[in-house]
Order: C-alpha cells, then sequence, then structure tokens
C-alpha cells in the first residue's frame, strides 16, 4: 500500500450558488497524519471538505489530488484513492449491514463484473475492524447511534482508499461512542497508514486526535499546526469568539479549553468563583 | 506495521473468515431467487387461467397445449387470435408499470414518487383525451400523442422541480400540482365533448386493455426489449444512490447523469406503458413497495417488482372481465380499488415514522 498520496488546495473558492463560503484557502493535507479542522459553524469547514472530497466544483483555484486537478480526474478513479463519509448519508430501507458495507465497493466494480472474493474479503475485514461484524446481518434501521457510525465507517473502508475524509462523524454520538469512533479512527491511521481528514466541532476531542490542527473562520484558514503549537487563549478567542482558558488536558497532555461564560469569572480558586457567585 | 500489513486494510491481524458475510449474501440472494421463481409461477398460473376463461371457456390443458403449438385449429384461433394478445399485453405493461415505479421511488427516495402519483400519467391522459375528442383521432395515434404527453409532462416537472439539482420532496409536490392542473385540462375537454366521444375517451382514462392486439403488443415488446436490459444496467447508478447523494458522489458516481438517464428510462417506461394500456392507476405505485416486502428489503428488487406488476395487471384484468356476470369493467377499476387503500395508508403513516423524506 503506498502512503504517498497528496492532497491539498490551491487558492479555492467554494460555495453554494451565488454565497461564497470559502475563500482563497490553500491547504496541504500532511499524508499518513490526522489532521482536524475545527471551526464555529458556518465557517467553512464541511464545506472546504466536500469540495476537497470533489462534491463541489472551486468557483476559482484547485483541489490537487497528487498533483494532477481533482476535477480531471475520472470520478471512480478518486474514488480508488479517496473515501468520504458525508455529514448524513442515508441508509436505504430495511438494509442489512454487510450490504450496506459492500455498497463501498462499488469503484472496486465495473460495469459487468460482478460481486468477486475479494469484495467479500473487504467486507469482512471492514466488518471486523470496526468491530461490527456481529451485527452484519441486522437491518441498519434497528442498530443504536453508535452502532450505525461504525457501520457507516465500515463502508468506508471497504472502499479501501488511502485518503479518508469524515465530516462530522460524532455529531449525534454520546461522548464515550464518540471517544470509541475517533479511537477507531486513530487506529487506521497508525496502524495501516491511511492519511484522516476530520471535521470536528469538539475543540478538546479535535486536540486530543489531531496531529495536524487546521482552524478556520469566514472560509479562511486562521492558524494551523500541531494543537500544542496552535492553541492558545487568542487563538480561541479569535476563532470562537469566546474567551477561555487553556490548561493541558490531564490525560494526554494536549492543550484543553476550557470555555469562560459571562457567569464565571476567570479565577482558577473555586471559592472565589463561589464568592463571585454569591 | 509491515508484519501486520497482509489484509489491504493492514489493521486485520489475521485475516477473518469470510464465511459469515458470504453465507449472509447466498442466504439473502437465494430469498430473491425463490420469491421471484414463485411469483412467476403465480403469473404462469394467471396467465393459463385468462387464456382459458371467455364467452368459450378452454380447459387449462388445452390452453397449455396450444402454448406449446399442439392444438386444435379451434382452440388454436380462440387462444392465440383472441386472447393471448390481451394476456401477453397486461404482462407486458404491468411489468413496465412496475419497473417504472420502483426506479422512481428508489431514485427520489419517497414512496409516492411513481409516475401515476407525480402527475406524469396525467400528461399521457391529457394529451389523449384532445387526441380523442379534439382531434378525433383513434388506436396508434392516441398511444403516440400520450406517449409524447407523458415526456413533455415529465420535462417540465423536472425543470419545474430543479434547483441545484432534483430532490424528493420538491418533486413529488411539483409533480402532483403538474398532475392537477392536467386532470383539470382532461375534465374541461371532457365537458365540451360529445357524449359517444366522451364514453371513449373515459374508458382510455381508466385504462383498459380493450384494444389489444398482436401490433400494439410487438410495439410494446421492441421498446421494452431496449428499455428494460437499460433500466437493469443502470440499476448500478440507482442502488448507490440510495446512500445519499454525498456518499453516492465520494463513492464515484457521476449524480446528475446518473439521475437524468434513470428518470428518462423511468418515463419512457411509464409512457409506453400507458400509451399501450391507458393510465392504468396504481400498479407502478404499490408494485414496488410489495416486491421490496416480499424479498425482504433486499437490493433493488428490480426484476420482482416487474412480475409483481405484471401478476398486479392480469389478475386484475381477469377480475374486470369475468367478476361481474354481465359487464365487463376497465382493468383500471380494479387496481384503483386495490391500490387507492394503499395510497391512504401511506399518507396517514408517512409522517408519523418520519417516511418519505
Amino acid at each position: 500500500m503506498t502512503r504517498s498520496h497528496a492532497l491539498g488546495t490551491e487558492d479555492v473558492c467554494l460555495g453554494y450558488g451565488d454565497r461564497h463560503v470559502v475563500d482563497h484557502l490553500s491547504v496541504q493535507v500532511p499524508p499518513g497524519k490526522v489532521s482536524v479542522i475545527v471551526g464555529a459553524n458556518a465557517c467553512g469547514k464541511s464545506t472546504l471538505l466536500r469540495g476537497m472530497a470533489r462534491l463541489l466544483s472551486p468557483s476559482g483555484g484547485t483541489v490537487v489530488l497528487d498533483g494532477e486537478s481533482i476535477h480531471s480526474m475520472p470520478t471512480k478513479k478518486v474514488a480508488t484513492l479517496l473515501g468520504l463519509l458525508p455529514q448524513h448519508p442515508v441508509a436505504p430501507e430495511g438494509i442489512k449491514v454487510s450490504d450496506l458495507v459492500g455498497r463501498g465497493r462499488y469503484p472496486h466494480q465495473g460495469w459487468f463484473r460482478s460481486w468477486t472474493a475479494a469484495d467479500d474479503q473487504a467486507v469482512t475485514d471492514a466488518l471486523t475492524v470496526t468491530d461490527t461484524h456481529e451485527l452484519a446481518d441486522r437491518p441498519v434501521d434497528e442498530l443504536s447511534g453508535g452502532q450505525r457510525q461504525r457501520v457507516w465507517i465500515a463502508m468506508a473502508l471497504a472502499q479501501q482508499t488511502d485518503l479518508l475524509l469524515l465530516d462530522e462523524p460524532t455529531t449525534y454520538l454520546d461522548v464515550s461512542h464518540q471517544v470509541e469512533v475517533l479511537d477507531l479512527l486513530t487506529d487506521l491511521n497508525r496502524r495501516a497508514g491511511t492519511t484522516i481528514v476530520i471535521v470536528l466541532h469538539d475543540l478538546n476531542l479535535a486536540c486530543r486526535y489531531a496531529d495536524h490542527l487546521v482552524a478556520m473562520k469566514d472560509g479562511r484558514i486562521v492558524c494551523e499546526g500541531a494543537p500544542g503549537d496552535v492553541v492558545t487563549e487568542d487563538v480561541v478567542e479569535q476563532v470562537f469568539g469566546m474567551s477561555s482558558r487553556v490548561v493541558p488536558d490531564p490525560v494526554s497532555r494536549t492543550p484543553m479549553v476550557v470555555p469562560i461564560g459571562r457567569h464565571h469569572s476567570r479565577h482558577t480558586d473555586r471559592s472565589e468563583v463561589l464568592a463571585d457567585g454569591a | 506495521m509491515a508484519v501486520l500489513d497482509h489484509t489491504p486494510l493492514g489493521l486485520v491481524a489475521a485475516p477473518t473468515s469470510t464465511s459469515a458475510v458470504v453465507g449472509g449474501r447466498r442466504r439473502r440472494q437465494a430469498r430473491v431467487v425463490s420469491v421471484t421463481a414463485s411469483l412467476l409461477a403465480v403469473l404462469f398460473a394467471l396467465f393459463c387461467v385468462a387464456l382459458s376463461l371467455g364467452d368459450m371457456r378452454i380447459p387449462i390443458l388445452d390452453v397449455v397445449r396450444t402454448l406449446v403449438g399442439a392444438g386444435d385449429p379451434a382452440s388454436d384461433f380462440i387462444v392465440r387470435e383472441l386472447r393471448l394478445p390481451r394476456a401477453v399485453l397486461a404482462v407486458l405493461t404491468g411489468a413496465a408499470f412496475g419497473l417504472s415505479g420502483i426506479v422512481f421511488q428508489t431514485l427520489v427516495r419517497n414512496p409516492l414518487a411513481s409516475p401515476d402519483i407525480i402527475g406524469i400519467s396525467f400528461g399521457a391522459s391529457a394529451a389523449a383525451v384532445i387526441g380523442i375528442i379534439v382531434l378525433g383521432l383513434g388506436g396508434a395515434a392516441v398511444s403516440l400523442l400520450s406517449f409524447g404527453g407523458a415526456l413533455v409532462t415529465a420535462l417540465a416537472i423536472y425543470l419545474l422541480s430543479w434547483k441545484n439539482g432534483v430532490t424528493g420532496y420538491r418533486l413529488v409536490l411539483v409533480g402532483i400540482g403538474v398532475g392537477a392542473m392536467l386532470s383539470s385540462v382532461v375534465s374541461y375537454v371532457i365537458t365540451r365533448a360529445e357524449i359517444t366521444s366522451a364514453a371513449e375517451a373515459l374508458v382510455w382514462l381508466t385504462g383498459s386493455l380493450n384494444a389489444a392486439s398482436w401490433s400494439a403488443v410487438g410495439v410494446l415488446a421492441v421498446c421494452l426489449l431496449f428499455l428494460v436490459p437499460a433500466t437493469l444496467v443502470l440499476g448500478r447508478y440507482l442502488r448507490q444512490l440510495g446512500l445519499g447523494d454525498d456518499a453516492a458522489q465520494a463513492l464515484g458516481v457521476p449524480i446528475e447523469r446518473a439521475r437524468l438517464a434513470l428518470m428518462l428510462v423511468g418515463v419512457a417506461l411509464a409512457a409506453v406503458a400507458t400509451a399501450a394500456a391507458g393510465p392504468v392507476a396504481f400498479v407502478a405505485f404499490v408494485a414496488g413497495p410489495i416486491a421490496k416486502r416480499l424479498v425482504g428489503h433486499v437490493g433493488l428488487a428490480l426484476v420482482p417488482a416487474m412480475v409483481v406488476g405484471a401478476v398486479m395487471m392480469l389478475g386484475s384484468d381477469l377480475v374486470a372481465q369475468h367478476a361481474l356476470p354481465s359487464t365487463q369493467l376497465p382493468v383500471g377499476v380494479v387496481t384503483g380499488i386495490v391500490g387507492a387503500p394503499y395510497l391512504i395508508w401511506l399518507l396517514v403513516t408517512t409522517n408519523r415514522v418520519g417516511r418519505g423524506g
């Protein structure tokens, strides 16, 4: 498996109709790493991800995959290199887990090439990795949110791409399942070398799981780099418009952002906080 | 890492046996095959009964004998020339309606999106009624006109509901609106008509196989010879589009082109069937959901939906012809009685369970 696939944008502008969301943005995805894109709602992070996965045509600039404009490459060829798990995929009514995962094999199949043993192997591997093998014959409709998300990741894995893009894969999951999904993606990156790009809205989980953090505001990049280098109280203020304290995460030693609302002071002393409240 | 790398994913320490995945897939395929075979058996039985019943009843065995070319000249004539065209036309139109319906419903991800609900059939009706009453046409000319009416209406619905692509609810609502407009055109033209041509138009509007002939069968068969394989091949796109536009596109499906091609074959299937038998109500609408339930929601169920459509059409025509001793009803009356309750049920339950989005 080669791990040298390079994905990036050059001065790209993306939007919907007349609405410009991403504005002359250039970014390089570090190969073999986990990159996380964060930002406030409507900052253009999902739009950037959809643009990088050639789901949106740029109104300016290019998305470049291995030195070639992604929009000039055959879409099915791109699909063998780059996978995307969208924010709201649809499970057809009544579909069974292994059949859904099997649909990830589409780019590897031709008009007249039927299902092969390699497809069965890929589906089995994807189910095993995501720990959904036991669910193979269950209807997707009946699964819990966490199980369903693992099944969707399995579908993306069955596509067997070196690049995997995920749009808010932890939305609607409770915190234990959020950690579980992100652990799974980290496993995939560490053991198989898959380059992963995730859009997340939880800044602390982003700091913990990202090798490379990209913070966006108003369609532009505010800063990017290792979370420990770039996440400061100023950056949080700039990106989220919120004052905060940044302290080391007691578990991972990565930056942990503690928000400060209007009702709590900046003091760390508990008695003072209580006194202020009274 | 290299040690772990002996599977494509590189994550599985030892390759897991594929037997569970293979087994599940084979079981589900086996069910699709056995359901389809059973439906075909039912269809064949109905087919023989349809050829046997009539003013002169011919025993089933003689029917089979005639079909394989070993019957006596009298039953040969009755079966092959008088009854066979009607039965074959019922099967072909039913299959075309069934396939058209499931293509639309799957494509739009909405069970209401079948061509008889979203106004495509009304386009065929309006054109045909204008042909019969205003232009005084009949036979093949009316069929051709209704075919054109269906295509033009579908195009209008598609363009009116286009907004950065076509989505389910907009297509259904625009379709129902266009259908309402066209049905008022139909009513207006009929109220202005002579009583005899109005009666002729009404029979056409209800959907009837009375005009069945070998030439009508031939035209339809040739069309289906192209349309059915094309639809089955395009099923590859249809399957992926069921995952939502983003997921389908990410997997390498050219979604707008795929959708346009699928709509074209779906409209063409509905149009050729309507041209041959009139806008027979609800066959396109219910065949798909029945087929999907029978096969246990495996795959697209395109072929089972065709057979269910054919069974519905042939069975309904049998009832329409022979249920009442003194009169023959148009087949659309019977399919309407069967289909309407399902529509009501669907409308009542759709919002409650969040279906139809």
